[in-house]
């Protein structure tokens, strides 16, 4: 029924199977907007949030989801600025794998910015982060570069939106949809800007946290070295995400969508910057102990207590830092694709333990004498919302790939014959 | 966000950031309407107009 709109040369599933696929999805978007009607009609009260966790499980997801989209931007950097300027082996290889970073990131920070419109209690007073801005304040940075890029996002998306099969039979869409494209390394440049100055303003938003010795960091002019390590982390993470993200899409569609050197260019980069950012997060969290700790009057095992246990750092720096580490830069382990995944989905777990770390841990430490180490479990109401933007990105992912010339290697992987024939448009064969 | 604004000063913060921010959204709007206008000229026939103004990456963007 819809075989008018699927690109050519590929094949999809029933228009039946794909119902069924999205409605699984949909019941997760709809406890998502029920529990965000119940947070904007009944207010915050519907979480566990309060004075000491003023940060949940929402802003875990926003600063994981934020380093996980970080792949769109680092990739595009990559292809079109690295890439039409100096002379980079990996060009070709990244251009297969393009798109569906843009949609990746896409998705990451829309999600985002839809849980932040809930998490911040009054969404119609949205507007004044942006009107009346603190220029002193990381999370003004953060507001005003998030919403931009997502506003970059968009329009790196909407080519990709007017290259379907039929959206291309419109002139007038055809010809601006190609004009977008032709300049889509400025607007990879402006993603990069903002996405540096986020990124890093998500992490110098703890560093500066003078009160909180577990997040505090010096720094680098007015830049603790949490800004660098989140900008660090999230380049290291993004192309881990984008790769398991295709690797997902090919089992669930049973089909080959780019080539394994594809897939291993991304391990290969994301576990070199993985495997950089863990040596200087090593020395970032050995000056900590020796020089913010002593100097607060306190110990290293202060910080370590009842659920938020030293398991925590060991998992984030060791089990899911260093071990990915040496999986995604030692070939012979990158080339097997079961490690690769593995190395790249540990990856994904390290950055989203460190994002949940800073968020979590750091106020669940007690900050005056009389406090106790707090712990929070986040409501139903918290998990709708978390959950549903990932059946939101799952829909959208699914509809891109179904509707969309996603995968510029898969017609080729996966050549179409009928009697015998390839072809080339759907369904179309010329005889004899 | 605007002089207008009550709490605007000319402080070198402000301008800083502020100026940043709306480079980059120049930056992003000259992106935007360049498309426009030469989706415009190869609609109405321009197209001599249209290759003058066709821009070479990276050399022009640098």
């Amino acid at each position: 029924m819809d075989a008018a709109f699927v690109p050519n040369a590929v094949q999809r599933c029933s228009l039946r199977t794909f119902a069924l696929w999205m409605l699984v999805w949909l019941a997760l978007v709809v406890w998502g907007l029920v529990s965000a009607f119940l947070c904007f009609y009944k207010g915050l009260n519907q979480t566990n949030m309060n004075h000491y966790f003023a940060f949940g499980l929402w802003i875990v997801f926003d600063l994981s989801l934020i380093a996980l989209g970080a792949g769109a931007f680092f990739t595009g950097f990559l292809t079109h600025i690295i890439g039409n300027v100096f002379i980079y082996p990996f060009v070709k290889s990244l251009k297969a794998i393009i798109k569906p970073a843009v949609v990746i990131g896409f998705i990451c920070y829309s999600a985002a910015i839809a849980m932040l419109g809930v998490d911040i209690g009054q969404p119609l007073r949205g507007w004044f982060i942006f009107w009346h801005a603190n220029v002193h304040s990381m999370l003004t940075e953060v507001s005003f570069c998030i919403t931009v890029y997502l506003g970059v996002l968009t329009i790196e998306y909407l080519p990709i939106i007017l290259s379907n099969r039929k959206l291309k039979e419109v002139p007038e869409l055809n010809i601006f949809g190609n004009n977008l494209h032709h300049m889509v390394a400025l607007f990879a440049a402006a993603g990069t800007f903002l996405s540096f100055f986020h990124q890093g303003s998500l992490g110098g938003m703890f560093g500066v946290l003078f009160g909180r010795p577990f997040a505090f960091r010096e720094g680098f002019l007015i830049w603790p070295w949490t800004f660098f390590l989140f900008i660090h982390s999230s380049i290291a993470a993004g192309p881990s995400f984008t790769l398991l993200c295709v690797w997902i899409a090919q089992k669930a569609t049973g089909k080959k969508l780019v080539k394994d050197s594809v897939l291993i260019v991304l391990a290969k980069i994301s576990g070199w910057l993985l495997a950089t950012y863990i040596v200087l997060k090593i020395m970032d969290t050995v000056g900590w102990a020796y020089g913010v700790v002593p100097k607060a009057g306190l110990s290293f095992i202060d910080f370590y207590q009842g659920t938020y246990g030293v398991w925590l750092m060991v998992a984030e720096i060791g089990v899911f830092g260093i071990i990915p580490a040496i999986i995604l830069i030692t070939p012979s382990l990158r080339e097997r694709s079961g490690l690769v995944i593995i190395g790249a989905a540990m990856n994904v777990t390290g950055i989203v333990l460190n994002r949940f770390v800073f968020a979590i841990q750091t106020l669940a430490i007690p900050v005056m004498p009389f406090d106790t180490f707090m712990s929070y479990i986040p409501t139903w109401q918290e998990w709708g919302i978390a959950l549903g933007s990932i059946g939101y990105g799952i829909m959208v992912f699914s509809l891109s790939y179904r509707y969309l010339p996603l995968f510029p290697q898969e017609a080729e992987l996966n050549p179409v014959t009928v009697l015998g024939k390839g072809v080339t448009d759907f369904g179309v064969v010329k005889r004899g | 966000m605007f002089p207008f604004v009550f709490e605007w000063g000319w402080d070198v913060g402000r301008l800083i950031f502020m100026g940043l921010l709306y480079m980059v959204l120049g930056a992003i709007g000259f992106g935007l309407l360049y498309a426009f206008v030469m989706t415009w000229l190869k609609l109405t026939g321009r197209d001599r107009l249209y290759e003058r103004l066709w821009l070479r990456f990276p050399f022009t963007l640098w």
